[in-house]
């Protein structure tokens, strides 16, 4: 995006939620992966999730593209609710949205040429019939991400790291998405790799009008790509806004936290001072009971904090916090 | 004092597919009390450097040459047995993944107490008490209930822990942490490099940390060495390397990190082209084939280190006096589209 178009909602998802049974005989066990979560995306912007692993950024995605039926909640795509629907109802917006996964050597099956790997989705949507043609196809993909024609008919084990992800990402756009759910697509990859995978999303986003979710928990790469992006610990969300304004002034204080957190490339930099180290670790997402979830390790917390779980509500203009005391943390005025 | 001296050190893997040449000579001093960096990307070598320090390079892995003065002691020619006096005992070691570093089926403090009952004289009472404090040391909190749990029941960031104080149990000199907060949350990360600091003052460490993350060696590391290719690139101190870098892969490695400021948006420059491959590594330079200023002599023969200033040297030609001199280092342009392969 990074121009000021129109904000036109392309994904919104409304209270979605994602539970997973864990029970045994006599032992009832529920993990709230995702829980009750809301955030739109605007068509054309990149949308970053982060926090900390276990936090359910990755099951959102899954959810986002309907790799996970969610337990509660609806996914909005351009105007139609998607999360009831049957698996058959489902191809049209198959098409138009899809993933990019983290781990490029899981992700591609190693039994199929590059040509097959890419060219299946065409095949399956029946975009283009004619052999000669998917072929043309498939190499003009490749040219857009970077490859060569002649890879076309390697394997994936041919292929490097970068390479590989570059083959996952031609996979991706070979159905003209318009969404495009990125799993921490960079995150396998060495520090010299990952610019040049970076870059390339960015022009291809510009070239193909595509909208990103993209999921890391690479901070500063985070920071680097995305328009607005929202914060999640234990199956909510914490905040959301403009990426900018989160980084220079997070509000919440789990966001203060970890994004203080971020070891800072220069030396001179000492962060121990205005670090705020969180003691303890991530509680556990089994069973949760009502409350601030952030509250155990939340140094502000008061009694409210741990019986009354706090809404996600607009504090300043496009920012969105869930915290009670988000207006006294910051000095804000109550509306 | 110098604590730990590697010269020229070269270890290769003998492979079915040939000799991997994974260090291909190299040297550096560690000063007691020191953080040492070695800061490198995937099969640049930095493993395998801390690999052979411990003794670890197994078959078909082998220490082709070279010196690893330990205290003077040169450590490559030690037998097993003597090794093992000194590894656990004066060097230990943590890993990056600290789920399968522990064994499952053990209690924490067994694993504490099985080292320190192995390397010292202390009867087992005595090794109780020993392995409470030291987790006291590293900031687990009720250490006389967790000394009895097994790994499962600590959480990533506290196993890590864990694994710190069985590496600190004999009172090493030296510990050697390889990628020791990747596989950790940044608020986790935070804690242990915290810990890390503390430890060094606390109970008199040298440490060799390796990472591939510039940031964590900015926060905590005092002397870095870079690594590409098996071969150090540079070496200085940190406010060296962040803020004077003279190799053009040190440079390349900063201007493809994004900044953490307002604005980052800008494009990032990253280095053109895919790291080499050490089955055979190219004659020369190992970065001359992704360098933007790569001359004629890079290709046919490795750099010498060149001495920037006290303590900071590159290993490059173009600090060579016959050298053109470039002006702004890396002003192409970066482009993914460029070749690769």
């Amino acid at each position: 995006m990074k121009s000021s178009k129109i904000q036109q909602p392309l994904l919104e998802v409304r209270g979605l939620k994602k539970h997973f049974d864990l029970s045994t005989i006599g032992n009832k066990k529920i993990l709230a992966a995702v829980d009750g979560i809301d955030f739109v995306i605007y068509k054309g912007e990149t949308f970053g999730l982060v926090g900390e692993s276990g936090c359910g950024k990755t099951t959102t995605g899954r959810l986002i593209v309907k790799l996970y039926n969610p337990t509660a909640g609806s996914i909005i795509f351009d105007g139609v609710d998607y999360a009831g629907v049957s698996e058959r109802d489902l191809k049209p917006f198959r098409k138009r949205v899809q993933m990019i996964f983290q781990d490029p050597y899981a992700s591609l099956n190693s039994r199929m040429t590059v040509t097959e790997i890419i060219a299946e989705g065409i095949k399956v949507h029946k975009i283009i019939t004619d052999k000669e043609d998917i072929l043309e196809r498939v190499h003009e993909l490749l040219e857009k991400v970077g490859l060569k024609r002649e890879h076309a008919g390697r394997y994936p084990h041919e292929f490097s790291g970068g390479q590989r992800q570059r083959i996952g990402i031609a996979r991706a756009l070979a159905l003209n998405p318009d969404l495009i759910v990125a799993d921490e697509p960079i995150s396998a990859l060495d520090v010299s790799i990952q610019a040049q995978v970076i870059n390339m999303l960015e022009d291809i986003q510009e070239e193909f009008d595509l909208t990103y979710l993209f999921i890391a928990h690479d901070l500063s790469m985070v920071r680097h790509i995305s328009d607005r992006i929202g914060v999640m610990y234990l199956g909510k969300m914490m905040e959301i806004g403009v990426s900018d304004d989160v980084y220079e002034r997070p509000l919440h204080p789990y966001t203060k936290s970890l994004l203080s957190a971020i070891p800072v490339a220069d030396p001179r930099v000492k962060m121990k001072d205005s670090r705020v180290i969180l003691q303890g670790d991530v509680t556990s997402p089994i069973n949760p009971t009502p409350g601030c979830r952030f509250a155990t390790r939340c140094s502000y917390a008061v009694e409210r904090c741990h019986n009354e779980t706090p809404e996600l509500k607009e504090t300043l203009p496009n920012r969105f916090t869930a915290c009670h005391l988000v207006e006294e943390i910051n000095g804000l005025t109550t509306k | 004092m110098k604590i730990l001296e590697v010269k020229n050190l070269k270890t290769s893997f003998f492979t079915h597919m040939g000799e991997v040449q994974a260090v291909r000579g190299i040297s550096f001093d560690l000063e007691k009390g020191e953080i040492l960096g070695i800061v490198g990307e995937s099969g640049s070598g930095k493993s395998v450097t801390s690999l052979s320090i411990m003794g670890l390079i197994d078959e078909p892995g082998k220490i082709k040459e070279g010196q690893i003065l330990f205290q003077g002691k040169d450590l490559s020619k030690l037998t097993h047995h003597e090794l093992e006096d000194i590894r656990g005992n004066d060097i230990s070691m943590i890993f990056q993944d600290p789920m399968t570093s522990l064994n499952p089926v053990f209690r924490i403090g067994n694993q504490i107490k099985e080292i320190i009952l192995e390397h010292t004289d202390l009867s087992k009472e005595e090794a109780h008490e020993k392995a409470i404090k030291l987790l006291k040391l590293v900031n687990i909190p009720e250490p006389e209930t967790r000394i009895n749990q097994y790994p499962h029941q600590f959480s990533g960031g506290m196993r890590q822990r864990a694994l710190i104080a069985m590496a600190l149990s004999c009172d090493p000199k030296l510990l050697i942490a390889d990628e020791p907060t990747t596989a950790l949350d940044v608020t986790i990360q935070a804690q242990i490099l915290e810990l890390l600091r503390e430890l060094k003052d606390k109970v008199d460490l040298s440490i060799i940390l390796i990472t591939h993350d510039l940031g964590v060696i900015a926060e905590i590391c005092s002397d870095v060495i870079i690594m590409y290719g098996g071969l150090v690139m540079e070496k200085g101190s940190v406010f060296d390397i962040f803020e004077n870098p003279q190799h053009p892969y040190t440079k390349g490695l900063h201007q493809s990190m994004p900044k953490n400021v307002r604005g980052s948006k800008e494009r990032l420059i990253p280095i053109k082209g895919t790291p080499p491959d050490l089955l055979e590594p190219p004659t020369g330079c190992p970065f001359s084939p992704r360098c933007p200023h790569a001359m004629e002599i890079c290709m046919k023969k490795d750099a010498p280190l060149f001495k920037i200033e006290k303590g900071h040297t590159a290993s490059c030609w173009l600090h060579h006096e016959d050298a053109p001199k470039v002006e702004n280092y890396i002003q192409v342009k970066g482009d993914a589209f460029d070749e690769i392969v």
